[in-house]
């Protein structure tokens, strides 16, 4: 083991030298015109080519696996079954009945992500959700879209939301301070949680891979790593568009019952 | 690190990419319209066509848990019926066998009085043929003495054999 860290070290040395060691962990996330050109807002990307994918993934799984409505469902079916119970409990569980007027949108955020992050897992893809653009256009979204939502079914008492009328006087006006510093950080973080993640996963599975390129016969132990992180990013990848849609669940639920 | 600058920033990515501002209307662009087109086929197709999958195994599987209990009560009357049924069928074989038993009591009753005045008839008639036999032979045996006390006396003192006296004589005999 030792041996191998010190070959390991004189090649990355040597291969610095050489200047063929190049590891270049953030190129994955360059968005550039697929057809040349200049960058503008309407300039068809790879962020178009990947989220048009997660689109029609969206599609197979949701639509023409389901074209069956069989009673008895076949796989295909039986997985967005298994998507749409679990969203739907999950809306249901945490904001109430009244919150499952909001599911489809819920449910839209919720496949998006969880399909955008799983196809950012192919080799050569682009990943959509680890650029902070897209997550804090979804977290803001969600915050302004909660906020009104909030206002408009329960009015000014919406702000008992910052007065926690169970705490001690005094202390209320510290509480609220803080809970409205914590409310307007929640679409940061929010937002940051979901492309951080997919951003420090594929970076580190780039990491390894430049040192695989690098080392030879020792490309085995990069090799490994890279598959330990592999699944590992499998399971964030989906446990982070579930956070993703339980706090939007959260915050939903803030919005229709403010009272603590 | 240090050569990537000097190969040329526009090759590889210089600090992250996702802090270009200049890319973020083209990305936030995008988005919008992914999430429309997600949320339309959703609210509009799969959705509702999910719900209604759920909705109709639900209502399957109530209708045939229903028909499961039909089934059962059904099924729990006919073996009602059955126990009844058998429970008659015994009562009435029963009452069969009883009739059968006291048929054949009454039967034996007659035979056997038949029977018994056939035997006392019978039993009457050796009685009197066993009479009729049994004083044939004492005739018998009365001639048979007064043939032989005859003939003894006849030989043994001839003076003494007087027919009449013999014969009283063996009848005295005969009768103790």
């Amino acid at each position: 083991m030792t041996q191998s860290l010190t070959r390991k070290g004189n090649k990355a040395v040597s291969a610095e030298t050489e200047s063929a060691f190049n590891i270049h962990p953030m190129d994955q996330f360059v968005v550039k015109p697929l057809f040349g050109g200049e960058l503008a807002w309407y300039s068809v990307t790879n962020v178009t080519l990947w989220m048009g994918i997660s689109v029609v993934a969206v599609i197979a799984l949701l639509v023409i696996g389901t074209r069956g409505r069989a009673v008895v469902p076949s796989r295909s079916q039986s997985i967005a079954e298994i998507i749409y119970g679990f969203v739907h409990k999950m809306v249901e569980d945490i904001a109430g009945k009244e919150g499952l007027r909001y599911f489809p949108y819920i449910m839209t955020l919720f496949m998006f992500i969880v399909l955008a992050n799983l196809l950012g897992l192919l080799p050569k893809s682009f990943t959509t959700t680890s650029h902070i653009a897209v997550t804090a256009t979804m977290a803001l979204a969600v915050f302004v879209f909660v906020t009104l939502l909030g206002f408009v079914k329960n009015g000014t008492k919406f702000l008992s939301l910052f007065w926690i009328s169970s705490a001690p006087l005094p202390l209320r006006p510290i509480l609220a301070l803080i809970e409205i510093i914590s409310y307007f950080v929640r679409p940061i973080s929010h937002s940051i949680r979901l492309a951080g993640n997919m951003m420090a996963g594929h970076a580190v599975i780039k990491v390894f891979a430049g040192f695989a390129g690098a080392m030879g016969f020792g490309a085995v132990f990069p090799i490994v790593g890279i598959m330990a992180v592999y699944g590992l990013e499998m399971l964030v990848t989906v446990i982070q568009a579930y956070v993703f849609t339980i706090l939007t669940c959260v915050y939903l639920n803030d919005a229709l019952h403010p009272a603590h | 690190m240090a050569s990537e600058t000097t190969t040329g920033a526009s090759e590889h990515a210089v600090g992250m990419p996702q802090l270009d501002i200049s890319t973020f209307s083209n990305q936030i662009f995008w988005l919008v319209i992914t999430l429309v087109i997600i949320y339309l086929v959703l609210s509009k197709i799969a959705l509702p066509r999910i719900a209604s999958v759920l909705s109709d195994r639900q209502m399957a599987i109530s209708n045939d848990l229903a028909k499961a209990e039909d089934l059962k009560q059904a099924a729990i009357d006919a073996e009602r019926a059955y126990n009844l049924a058998l429970s008659e069928a015994r009562a009435e074989a029963q009452t069969i066998i009883e009739e059968a038993k006291a048929e054949i009591k009454q039967e034996l009753l007659v035979a056997t009085e038949k029977a018994d005045v056939e035997i006392s008839k019978k039993a009457a008639e050796s009685e009197k043929a066993i009479s009729e036999i049994r004083k044939g032979a004492i005739k018998a045996v009365e001639e048979v003495a007064n043939d032989t006390a005859q003939a003894i006396l006849g030989k043994v003192m001839p003076s003494l054999s007087n027919e009449a006296t013999i014969k009283k004589a063996v009848s005295d005999r005969m009768k103790d």
